[in-house]
């Protein structure tokens, strides 16, 4: 993304981002509640339209981008919808639906990368269980599954450890550092990283619509060192005060 | 049950109930998924100018009824994706309109008169003609074709439309598609249901089998079931009692949904491990 700007009911959310995310790295983009880390994803993608600038998808702008395959959105949290009662495994199952043609019937290989997503999320006994009666951590790891099922090279993740239990957690880290041992991409959303923090090659930091701050990702520990310290710091702008203070100095 | 058969109009009724008892809850499962309940009421009540156009103009009522109804469902879908807050309003303009045209344009058609309409608008079993059946049949078979055609992409629709953005599907296809499905159904609906209760059977068929479902597959295979059952038992019943097939149809639907609220709760409580631990 180049310059994106992105306005929500006329109040500008992003005011000119740039960001290029290279295969193989491991996003995280913080930011306080507000900040416009969601937005930015779904700008990236192409699902909120741009008031300014121009986002490309492995090098194409999205309404022409055809390799929908390659990326695995996981959203925020699973919609009911009208309450049609639907099992895990369609929901799972249907993560296949941009590597499927249609009046294909449903292939071997999709059943078996079904099953293996289901697996992978410690979800397989459920399969055929409705999905209204998951609890929220459950429901994150259904998505996560959804997305794992479509095998992309790209994962995009919007808060996958908002709400969600210790367990839960662990077990996405684990997916998360199997995945980034296959080469695998993921740009994620999120307000604490948790168990995730070891495996974040580069963060990106909102403020205000803007990049605050671009590159390693904190490593120091301590209350200062969380990612939610930064912005409500009342001197950011000024030079790091403390020594634990993770932004770049220069 | 056999000496109904041998009636030439009921055979043709009973064709036409056994359809839409097929397609009404095939496509209602999406819309109810979709929030959509009510797109159903709007468009029927659209139809009706439809078919008011066809008596003024001398055309069959059933074509027009299409055409107007496909106009009138794409103008909802439209309304609907600019923005979610006048949606409802939107809506009920078109209610609104469509009633007000039936009604303005079967009383400027020779000989036409608000009695007319009332066996569209609740449905009526001696009217069925021969064409009617073959119309009817025709928009069956392309409901369903296209459920079966575009179920999977629908079912992610219906699920997360931004979910099926970021899969690459043509959103704004497939709702016209849902939209366009519904007013060939409603259209299929208007003989023998009537246009002001078609969309019971796109919702309540539904609404009755998840309480016995677990699967989105499971739900619309039942809810299939459920219609046909509602329309042929109730198109059967109009037959013996004389009352207007639409109204028994709905009311044996609603009774199958009272009771399947009370045997749902006694099938779930009796499924080991539901509940999230």
């Amino acid at each position: 993304m180049s310059g994106g700007q992105v306005s929500l009911d006329r109040r500008p959310v992003l005011r000119g981002i740039d960001l290029t995310v290279k295969p193989g790295e491991v996003v995280a983009v913080l930011g306080a509640n507000g900040s416009g880390k969601s937005t930015l994803i779904r700008a990236l993608l192409g699902l909120t339209p741009l008031s300014g600038g121009s986002t490309l998808l492995y090098g194409a702008p999205p309404a022409r981008f055809r390799e929908w395959w390659r990326i695995g959105y996981v959203p925020q949290r699973l919609s009911v919808g009208g309450g049609v009662p639907t099992t895990i495994r369609e929901v799972v199952a249907s993560g296949r639906i941009a590597r499927q043609r249609r009046l294909r019937p449903t292939s071997p290989a999709d059943r078996e990368a079904t099953e293996r997503a289901l697996e992978t999320v410690g979800m397989a006994h459920r399969a055929a269980d409705p999905v209204q009666a998951l609890s929220g951590g459950q429901q994150q790891r259904v998505l996560i599954a959804r997305a794992l099922a479509g095998e992309p090279d790209t994962f995009v993740m919007d808060e996958p450890t908002a709400g969600v239990d210790a367990q839960s957690q662990q077990l996405l880290a684990d997916t998360l550092s199997t995945l980034v041992d296959q080469g695998k991409t993921v740009l994620l959303v999120a307000h604490e990283l948790g168990p995730l923090e070891p495996l974040i090659t580069r963060a990106v930091v909102l403020r205000d619509g803007f990049v605050c701050h671009d590159g390693p990702p904190p490593h120091a520990v301590g209350a200062h060192a969380l990612p939610g310290h930064d912005h409500v710091h009342p001197h950011a702008e000024e030079k790091p005060a403390s020594p634990l203070d993770w932004r770049p100095t220069s | 049950m056999i000496d109904l058969l041998q009636f030439d109009f009921m055979q043709r009724a009973l064709i036409a109930a056994l359809l839409v008892g097929l397609a009404a809850p095939a496509i209602g499962t999406f819309i109810v998924q979709r929030r959509l309940a009510l797109l159903g009421d709007g468009i029927g009540h659209v139809a009706l100018t439809g078919v008011a156009l066809g008596f003024l103009t001398g055309t069959a009522p059933v074509l027009t009824a299409v055409a107007v109804s496909v106009l009138g469902a794409v103008a909802i879908e439209l309304v609907h994706a600019r923005g979610r807050t006048s949606g409802d309003v939107a809506l009920a303009l078109l209610f609104y309109g469509g009633i007000a045209g039936g009604v303005l344009l079967i009383s400027l058609a020779p000989g036409g008169s608000n009695a007319t309409l009332m066996s569209y608008l609740f449905g009526s079993i001696s009217s069925v003609s021969t064409q009617d059946v073959w119309v009817i049949g025709l928009l069956a078979a392309a409901v369903l074709g296209m459920v079966a055609f575009f179920g999977r992409e629908l079912y992610v629709l219906c699920q997360d439309e931004e979910v099926a953005r970021a899969s690459g599907l043509p959103v704004r296809f497939l709702s016209l598609l849902i939209a366009v499905t519904a007013a060939l159904t409603v259209v299929i609906a208007m003989r023998v249901v009537g246009l002001l209760l078609v969309s019971a059977l796109m919702v309540v068929p539904v609404a009755t089998s998840q309480q016995f479902t677990r699967g989105f597959r499971s739900t619309m295979a039942l809810s299939m079931l459920f219609g046909m059952i509602s329309t042929v038992g109730g198109l059967t019943s109009s037959f013996y009692i004389e009352v207007p097939p639409g109204a028994i149809i709905v009311i044996v639907a609603l009774a199958g949904f009272v009771l399947a609220l009370g045997l749902g709760r006694f099938v779930r409580r009796s499924r080991p491990q539901e509940s999230s631990p």
